[in-house]
């Protein structure tokens, strides 16, 4: 049985480290359309696009990895919260079909590229909203009667759910904004420091307002963050972003390229941990255990060879991709 | 929990109209990844440009292909648990695995090796593209291992038990649940499909662009040619290949879901003295009988058993609760197997061409390829929907019900979704449908460009479409 256990929280380890590969990788490229129509038609644009266009699709597979690895591991998790985030989820898939296939058929059909641009932008920027809203659905709980959902289909939507939406669809433009300004040069690169200025405040409100909500939504989230001697590892968490917030300040100033992306990116990483930290043990809150849902012993087992041999793999040469197109995005052909 | 008869109908016209949608696209790729293989390999053994021509060419209708793979493959992925929540939960231990598996080898693979293979030939130098060209190919191919085994588990379960919470469960280590009894029928039959149909797009492009060009034009009819050459030789080869494959995979689904059989067979009746092949008729399942029939006695009995007196039992065996809808699947097969015998036409007579020495003049021959063209995909879809409706009334045969299975959702909910998929799928497929004919209908040509915008990289050297732009007068932005 403590075997059991311990596999159980490996594959939660696992899973969380997928989703949060898919925030790292996905949330800058979501961000880019989110932001899309902002830049100029013609080199902007453009310039924008190909800084994501050789790695998009490898980004959106840890979003498969997720969903497959949450049905392998946690059958229970998966079945219920898929039903119960059903109209989210179905318009994140149909977002990502627009922006998806914008990456090639916006170089195919000039005469239509407006169209396809829009759906870029359209796509991206519900995607990321309903992946928030997906989040605060999960963090405010869902009715679970047996082993089904047990609520309704609009019980997704509240204000709670609509200010993680909006705060994620800012975290992910910042994210953009800042990979821009490190894959790119001249205009390009000014426009995206001055989005980052705008962004950077708006994605701190918002972190502020969603983790001073999340304690009050009940769910003994206040308990787990607040009972000594808990707080004192707690209160690390947002100690450490205060920290990264004035780092980030500076490197704003300094014109760092790379520095603002990974900072930005620590940030994102220590909301994660806060995020753990008011769900664990639960998968669905204060309904499912990671241990009510996990799948057997010997399917846990059996997948965790593959991900122990696989995933370094994966990484490594996921790295290479990214080192082929290292750099920084000519805005035309580099003559 | 409650089910309601309407949103369960709802749930399954969305997943067929999903999954239908979604299999083209890999039907596609798997065929077209390894023939892209095949030209670079040849293009770097032989140093002809001709190759390097075609395999751009044919790389820029891929990575359309590709991307509509990839995104109508995401909703897949995630359907399971919106649309048949009850289903993931029982099985989810045992099918969860083999789908986690097919991510971690397969699709990191393809898509981890996509970037250089559609962005990076001057990058990474011509061996290392190879290299990815063969990564992503080999990836398509390990993709379909794992969802058919998946797939096939589904038809013809074994090595499971039932724990307390209902669940399937693997019983006695993995090997007997991703081997099981129709995988490697199926694996073999549905991957030679994919080739054949590639083959048959390359032939009905190819066909099209030697009847559209003069013949005076020598250097673009000669990529013409090759082409149409190479997907002729295809078909003649695989498509015979197909039909014994197809055959053993009848014989296998004859001993583990007779009832299937006797959907596709049209048999209503038992026929204890050798059964009849239907070529026609109308099935009408609500008085179980066939309408209208023109049949071959004994033949049935001749091909499933190899001997023309054999029994063969019928539907009525069968209880009526268990029984397939004979309407589509009587249909569906036909469909299927009338164009598999078209397909083989096409081979023997390209091969009758070829000694005639005619292959690329024999006008009749191209316009009947070109017609061939989408026929790969009607099959496919054709073959998918026979075994998949064959199955039911069952998502694991003999074990869960399709009705059992869905997700507590009300009809209005799944009733929207499916609206928006159907609305979306056609436009956004539609568009990408009309974009892939507009690529094909240009002929492949001395000093074919790669994908056009190529992110040029400060790091790399001058990718393709920016030195054809510059040729041309423009830049590549």
């Amino acid at each position: 049985m403590a075997d059991d256990t311990v596999l159980t929280h490996i594959w939660g380890g696992i899973l969380a480290f997928a989703v949060f590969m898919y925030v790292v990788m996905d949330g800058f490229d979501l961000g880019i359309g989110v932001l899309f129509r902002v830049f100029a038609v013609g080199k902007e644009r453009d310039t924008a696009m190909n800084s994501i266009a050789p790695v998009w699709d490898g980004n959106e597979t840890w979003l498969v990895l997720g969903g497959g690895g949450l049905l392998a591991a946690f059958p229970l998790a998966y079945a219920v919260i898929m039903s119960a985030l059903y109209a989210p989820l179905i318009a994140m898939l149909l977002a990502l079909v627009f922006r998806g296939v914008a990456f090639e058929f916006r170089w195919r059909d000039p005469a239509h590229r407006g169209f396809w641009d829009l759906a870029f932008t359209g796509g991206s920027l519900v995607a990321a909203l309903m992946q928030g809203i997906m989040l605060g659905a999960l963090l405010q709980g869902i009715h679970v009667e047996g082993r089904a959902y047990g609520g309704g289909w609009w019980d997704w939507l509240t204000p709670f759910s609509v200010l993680t939406g909006v705060s994620v669809v800012c975290g992910y433009s910042l994210l953009g904004a800042c990979w821009l300004n490190w894959k790119t040069e001249g205009e390009t690169q000014a426009h995206a420091r001055r989005l980052m200025r705008l962004l950077a405040p708006l994605t701190l409100a918002a972190i502020v307002a969603v983790s001073s909500a999340t304690p009050f939504l009940g769910n003994e989230y206040f308990e787990r963050w607040f009972s000594m001697p808990r707080v004192l590892f707690t209160a690390q968490v947002p100690l450490v972003i205060a920290i990264l917030t004035w780092r980030f300040v500076r490197s704003l100033r300094r014109d760092y390229e790379l520095a603002p992306f990974v900072l930005t990116l620590a940030v994102f990483a220590l909301c994660y941990v806060g995020l753990g930290i008011s769900m664990f043990p639960y998968l669905v809150p204060n309904a499912i255990t990671l241990q009510a849902a996990a799948a057997p012993a010997s399917s846990q087992a059996f997948m965790l060879v593959g991900a122990v041999l696989l995933v370094p793999v994966i990484l490594g040469y996921t790295a290479w991709s990214y080192w082929v197109f290292r750099g920084k995005v000519a805005h035309e052909g580099y003559h | 929990m409650f089910h309601d008869a309407d949103a369960l109908l709802l749930a399954r016209l969305q997943f067929g109209f999903t999954i239908s949608f979604h299999f083209i696209f890999p039907a596609f790729s798997i065929g077209l990844a390894s023939y892209l293989a095949v030209l670079e390999a040849l293009w770097l053994r032989t140093g002809r440009a001709l190759y390097l021509d075609l395999y751009k060419y044919w790389l820029k209708i891929f990575a359309v292909v590709f991307a509509m793979g990839v995104v109508s493959g995401i909703v897949m992925s995630y359907q399971f648990g919106t649309n048949w929540a009850v289903f993931s939960d029982r099985a989810g231990p045992v099918i969860g695995p083999l789908m986690a598996y097919e991510v971690l080898t397969a699709f990191f693979l393809e898509a981890g090796f996509l970037g250089v293979m559609l962005f990076g030939m001057k990058k990474v130098g011509r061996r290392l593209h190879f290299f990815a060209t063969l990564m992503v190919a080999v990836g398509t191919f390990i993709s379909a291992f794992w969802i058919l085994s998946v797939n096939s588990w589904m038809q013809t379960p074994q090595g499971y038990a039932i724990n307390t919470q209902g669940q399937f469960v693997p019983a006695a280590g993995w090997l007997p649940i991703i081997f099981n009894p129709s995988f490697p029928y199926r694996l073999v039959h549905t991957v030679i499909a994919a080739y054949l149909t590639t083959a048959l797009v390359v032939g009905a492009v190819g066909a099209w662009h030697l009847l559209h060009q003069s013949s005076k034009d020598e250097a673009k009819h000669e990529h013409a040619r090759t082409m149409f050459s190479m997907a002729m030789w295809m078909a003649a080869i695989v498509a015979p290949v197909q039909v014994l494959v197809g055959d053993a995979h009848g014989l296998n689904t004859l001993e583990h879901q007779p009832a299937k059989v006797m959907a596709m067979e049209g048999h209503f009746q038992s026929h204890p003295e050798g059964a009849p092949l239907i070529l026609f008729g109308i099935p009408d399942d609500e008085a179980q009988r066939m309408n209208y029939v023109v049949e071959i006695p004994r033949l049935s009995s001749l091909i499933l058993k190899h001997d023309l007196d054999a029994p063969l039992a019928g539907l009525d065996s069968v209880p009526a609760w268990n029984r397939p809808p004979v309407e589509i699947v009587f249909w569906s097969f036909r469909v299927m197997v009338g164009l598999g015998v078209l397909m083989l036409a096409l081979g023997a007579w390209s091969l009758i061409a070829r000694l005639a020495k005619k292959l690329y003049d024999w006008r009749a021959l191209l316009r009947f390829a070109v017609l061939m063209g989408p026929s790969g995909f009607i099959a496919v879809l054709a073959g998918w929907i026979t075994t998949e409706v064959g199955r039911q009334p069952f998502t694991v045969y003999g074990l869960m019900r399709t009705a059992e299975s869905a997700s507590p959702l009300a009809a209005p909910a799944v009733g929207a979704s499916l609206v928006a998929f159907v609305v979306v799928y056609f436009t956004v497929f539609g568009m990408g449908t009309w974009y892939l004919l507009r690529l094909m209908s240009r002929a492949p040509q001395p000093h074919e460009p790669g994908p056009a915008n190529a992110p040029a990289h400060a790091a790399g050297i001058t990718p393709a479409p920016a030195l054809a732009a510059a040729k041309e007068g423009g830049h590549g932005g």
